[in-house]
Parts: structure tokens; C-alpha cells; sequence
């Protein structure tokens, strides 16, 4: 609590009479990285515009960086760094340029900004297409250039609106492996959004969950797999005609299934039972092409959240 | 005011204008079409006795537009000694004066919708709505943009024009004749009006709509009153003397101020950002 770089209290935004941020509290201390996760439309990109000081709230405060995004916008961003949504790389232009341009807009120093473009090209591997234009180059590419374009100011905090989203997994594996660098390394604090659990739980320190504007759960990724309490379950691949008589053994077993093409979701199947279950199922002569624990997904978070509400 | 980020955009800008083939393209042809061909073209017909003699003993047109003419006007035509300079010189020194408004409405409202609705259109504007300036600066900044280049071509496209009409004219002038007083007021003074006039225009339609397109068309209205001025002309209702010039470059210059002043109210990254 001693080191908070953002500090909102019941930060409010309506379009209309849609609320995009319900009422959000939130403390971001110096360092961490802070997966900040829920469905398209849960508020993620316009929490960050308000912590910019892009948009106006209608209610509630927020302190970044111990500024007021409100009155002192220009100050703070030049402070933060923001890769948004859609690259926004300017794609007639080359990476150097790019990046040069905006190292300049950004107030770097006018004798540092050459090496400091030829750093940060050189970190994100875009040396030797560096004096390309930015309209040949692959989405992977895009993304890091607009990750680099983001840091060419060295911010103090980081906003990443989705940095994986429509990559392949190499290239958002990269991308990925560049933000633990950022952080371990480099020591800035980053707020990622993202709808990916999965991703979330391997590079966030503590995640916050929206849901229609709401901050639905906050803590560490462990803490918030706790909260699921299993839930997860198990997923196989099984002949399309076996369906209905795998349902049937399950039933037996008093285990719910839903089925997905041939896929067969078991939710109620945890590490410990998987065998039993397996080998029930090919003793009947079920062929089990596939088995794979279930990975578990935003809605398991929001079903586990929404159960523990009601009890 | 951070001149050094405003600047940084409007190198930006300007930049992406050169780097765009199809600009280029419009920012070279039209002056060469308009500007060179077609001007040099009419200077040596009206050179010629023969088309000159044709046109003022059958058309009509050329006599409204004699009658109606302001004596200052008249003066200045009839010092002229033989009837292909006084062609020329109608030519030359008349017809051709509306081009330098519209030449630089069309560029700036033209360049100004690319930078400010084109940016949302590619996704670029988000980028730079997140840095640190004002928006104010981002304001002044995209103004600066469509301003600077209208007026460098519409500056290189007068010389280049006294150049031309000045050369095609020599056998019949003998002397420089271009430019004359109401040429200087004109490029000064009501070409950077007009130029304001487009942009103006395009800045307000651009943060309204969201794409370049848009921008285009509705931006495209401002020459309206430009092409009325056009006809009025040659039909012999309006002439462009310095007084007229001053005057309506006094009126262009006000209604500017009016837009830009309505289009700064309104210009919000906030308000820019819910219409991408
Ligand atoms: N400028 C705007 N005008 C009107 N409604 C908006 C605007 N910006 C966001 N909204 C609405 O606010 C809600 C939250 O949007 P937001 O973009 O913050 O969600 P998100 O979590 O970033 O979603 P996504 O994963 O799709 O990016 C949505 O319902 C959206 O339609
Ligand atoms: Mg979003």
C-alpha cells in the first residue's frame, strides 16, 4: 500500500446510459505486473483511457503516478507509455521513422534520440527491416514495433491493451517473453489487459477481473485458481457414435458432460479422478482418442465468483 | 504551447503527404495542368491576330465582360497598345486568378481530412492521442499541416505560373508583364484565407466523421462559393480588383476565424476517440 503508482476510488464512465466503468477501485503498486482481464465490452480500454486522462470520468478520482489524469494529462502521459489495441504504427512510414517521430513528440532528449531508436530497434529485433515501411511487415512485427514506440520514452508505467490478441503463438509467445523482460529486468510497472486467462496466469503478478464495467474478483493468479476450487474438470476425444453412451457411463458415475462437436466437457473431474474415469470409459470399449485437462476459462472465474455470491 | 512535440507532428504529417504516391501525384499534376498547360496554351493562342481578331469581333462574351469592367480595370487593359496584348493581358491577368483560391482550398482541405480523419481511418490518431501534448497542440498541429504545404504549393505554382505566362507572352509583350499589384494582393492575402477557409472546414467535418472519405465529400462544399466567384467572374458580375480582393479576403479571413474557433471548441481527444 506503501508504493501505489495508480489509485482509483469509485471511478465512473457512462456512454449514454451504457456504463463502460462501474464504481472502480483499485491500487497498482510500483513494479508489479497487473493483468487486468474480462470479456470484449468489459470496460478494459476505457479504464485505461481514464487513467490517461484521455477521457473524462463522471465520478469517482484516480491518481497515477501521483498525478491527476484529469488536470494534468499532458504531464502524466509523458510519463506513460500505452500500446493500444490495434497497433497504430503509422504504416507509411518506416520503423525508424516511426519510432524517431515519436521519440520526439515525447520530449527525448534530441542528442539520445538516435541511439536510442537504434537500442530499442535492436531489443525488438527489428534492426535489418529497421528503413522498411511499416505497411510490408507481418502482424507480429507490427506489434512489436508498436511495443517499442511505446517505450521509446523509457515510461515509468506501461498500459498494454490486449499485446497478444491476433498473434500466432510464436509471435505472442515473443511478445510475452519481452513483457517479463520489460518488467523483471527493466523494473517498469505494466497493466495489461486481456480476455486470456491462461496468459494472464503466466506473466501477471496480481490480476483484476471486469465484468460489464465491474471489478469482479482482484488478486494473485493462485489465489484467484483457489477460488475456482477445481472447477476446471477434464476434455476427450472420443468417436462421434460413442457420444450419447459415454454420457450414459458418466451419468453412472454421477458426473455431468456437455459435448462440443465430439468433444466431451466432464467439469466435475479433478487430477485425482481422471484415471478412474478414463479407464470406466475404455472398459465399456469407448475409444478415447485424445485426454486433456480442461484449461480453465473467464467463465469459470466468473461462475466460481458468482457461486461464491450466492452462498 | 510544446512547439517542439507540434512540430514533431506536423514533420509527421507531412512526411506521410510526401511518402504518398497518389498526393504527390494531385499535388503535381493539378499546378502542372492548371498552372503551366493550360495558361501557356491560351497565351499563345491569344498571341496569334488571327483567333484574336475572331474572338472579339464574334463573341459576345468578351464584350459583356469589357462593358461591365470597373474603369481601374479598364485602365489597365486599354494602356495595352495592340488587341493580342490586351488578349493576353485579360488572360493572363483575369482569367486565370480564381485558380490561385481554389488551388489551395482544394490542397488544404484535401491534406487536412488525410491527416485528421485518414488518421482515424488507419487507427494512427489512438497513438498519438496518447501523447503527452494538449489538445490544443494536437489541434494546431493538424492545422499546421494541411496549412504549411497548400501555401508552399500555391507560392511555387505563382512563380512557376509568371514564369510561364511571362515566356509564352514575350514575342507580343516584349516586357515582363506579370505579375501586376492585384497578383500580389491575391497570393498574400487571399490565397492563405482560402487556404485557412479549407482546412478550417476539413478540420471541423474530420472530427466529426470517421473516415477520410467522408471528409472528402463534405470538405469538397467549401469550393462552392469558390466556383460561384468563378462564374460571377466570367460573366462579367465580379472582377477581381485589389479593392474587391481585400475585401473578400477580409470576410474569407473572418469566416476562418469563426470556424477555427468553433472547431477548437469542439476538438476533444476524448470526443475524437468515441468516434473511431
Ligand atoms: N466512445 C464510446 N462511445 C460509446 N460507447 C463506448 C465508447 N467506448 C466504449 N464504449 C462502450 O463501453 C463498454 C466498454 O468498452 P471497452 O472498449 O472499454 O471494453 P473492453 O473491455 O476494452 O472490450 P474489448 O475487449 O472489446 O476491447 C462497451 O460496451 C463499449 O460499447
Ligand atoms: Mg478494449
Amino acid at each position: 500500500m506503501t508504493n501505489a503508482v495508480i489509485t482509483t476510488h469509485g471511478l465512473t464512465r457512462k456512454f449514454g446510459e451504457k456504463i463502460a466503468v462501474d464504481g472502480l477501485t483499485l491500487e497498482v503498486q510500483a513494479g508489479e505486473v497487473f493483468g487486468f482481464l474480462g470479456h470484449n465490452g468489459a470496460g478494459k480500454t476505457t479504464t485505461v483511457r481514464l487513467l490517461n486522462g484521455v477521457l473524462a470520468a463522471q465520478s469517482g478520482t484516480a491518481e497515477v503516478l501521483g498525478l491527476s489524469p484529469a488536470k494534468d494529462g499532458p504531464a502524466l502521459r509523458r510519463r506513460t507509455g500505452v500500446l493500444t489495441e490495434t497497433p497504430s504504427v503509422d504504416e507509411r512510414l518506416t520503423a525508424r521513422d516511426n519510432l524517431r517521430i515519436y521519440a520526439d513528440i515525447y520530449g527525448v532528449p534530441r542528442e539520445q534520440i538516435r541511439q536510442h531508436v537504434d537500442d530499442i530497434l535492436a531489443m525488438f529485433e527489428l534492426s535489418d527491416r529497421a528503413n522498411d515501411k511499416v505497411g510490408g511487415y507481418s502482424k507480429g512485427m507490427k506489434q512489436r514495433l508498436a511495443l517499442a514506440r511505446a517505450l521509446i520514452h523509457k515510461p515509468d508505467l506501461l498500459f498494454l491493451d490486449e499485446p497478444t490478441s491476433g498473434l500466432d503463438p510464436v509471435a505472442a509467445k515473443q511478445v510475452r517473453d519481452l513483457i517479463g523482460h520489460l518488467s523483471r529486468d527493466e523494473g517498469h510497472t505494466v497493466f495489461i489487459c486481456t480476455h486470456n486467462l491462461t496468459e494472464a496466469q503466466r506473466i501477471c503478478d496480481r490480476v483484476g477481473v471486469m465484468e460489464q464495467g465491474k471489478l469482479l474478483a482482484i488478486g494473485t493468479p493462485s489465489e484467484l485458481a483457489r477460488q475456482l476450487g477445481g472447477r476446471a474438470g477434464l476434455e476427450i476425444e472420443i468417436a462421434p457414435d460413442q457420444v450419447e453412451q459415454a454420457r450414459g457411463i458418466l451419468h453412472g458415475l454421477a458426473l455431468d458432460s456437455t459435448v462440443e462437436h465430439d468433444l466431451l466437457n466432464i467439469p466435475g473431474v479433478d487430477r485425482e479422478s481422471t484415471p478412474k474415469v478414463l479407464s470406466t470409459l475404455a472398459t465399456a470399449g469407448i475409444s478415447i482418442y485424445r485426454a486433456a485437462p480442461a484449461e480453465p476459462s473467464l467463465e469459470d472465474i466468473y461462475f466460481a465468483i458468482h457461486n461464491r455470491g450466492l452462498s | 504551447m510544446n512547439w517542439r512535440a507540434i512540430r514533431a507532428i506536423v514533420y509527421k504529417d507531412l512526411l506521410v503527404v510526401t511518402r504518398s504516391r497518389n498526393t504527390m501525384l494531385t499535388f503535381i499534376l493539378l499546378p502542372v495542368i492548371f498552372l503551366v498547360i493550360l495558361p501557356g496554351g491560351v497565351v499563345l493562342l491569344a498571341s496569334n491576330p488571327d483567333a484574336v481578331s475572331e474572338f472579339t469581333t464574334q463573341s459576345s462574351d468578351m464584350e459583356m465582360f469589357f462593358t461591365n469592367m470597373p474603369d481601374s480595370i479598364k485602365g489597365e487593359i486599354e494602356a495595352y497598345t495592340t488587341d493580342n496584348q490586351r488578349a493576353i493581358a485579360i488572360v493572363a491577368l483575369y482569367f486565370f486568378a480564381p485558380l490561385f483560391l481554389i488551388l489551395p482550398l482544394l490542397l488544404s482541405s484535401m491534406i487536412a481530412a488525410d491527416s485528421l480523419a485518414g488518421e482515424k481511418d488507419r487507427k494512427t490518431l489512438e497513438a498519438l492521442i496518447y501523447t503527452p501534448t494538449t489538445d490544443a497542440e494536437i489541434y494546431t498541429a493538424k492545422l499546421l499541416s494541411a496549412w504549411i504545404p497548400a501555401l508552399v504549393v500555391t507560392l511555387v505554382g505563382f512563380v512557376v505560373y509568371g514564369v510561364v505566362v511571362n515566356a509564352t507572352a514575350w514575342p507580343v509583350m516584349g516586357r515582363i508583364f506579370f505579375p501586376n499589384l492585384t497578383w500580389i494582393v491575391l497570393v498574400v492575402w487571399l490565397a492563405p484565407a482560402a487556404a485557412g477557409l479549407g482546412l478550417s472546414a476539413s478540420v471541423l467535418v474530420s472530427s466529426r466523421v470517421s473516415t477520410a472519405q467522408e471528409a472528402y465529400q463534405i470538405g469538397g462544399l467549401t469550393v462552392l462559393p469558390v466556383v460561384m466567384l468563378v462564374i460571377g467572374q466570367l460573366a462579367g458580375v465580379v472582377y477581381l480588383s485589389v479593392g474587391f480582393i481585400l475585401i473578400i479576403g477580409l470576410v474569407i479571413w473572418l469566416v476562418d476565424l469563426v470556424l477555427l474557433w468553433f472547431g477548437a471548441r469542439i476538438f476533444r481527444r476524448g470526443e475524437l476517440l468515441a468516434r473511431l
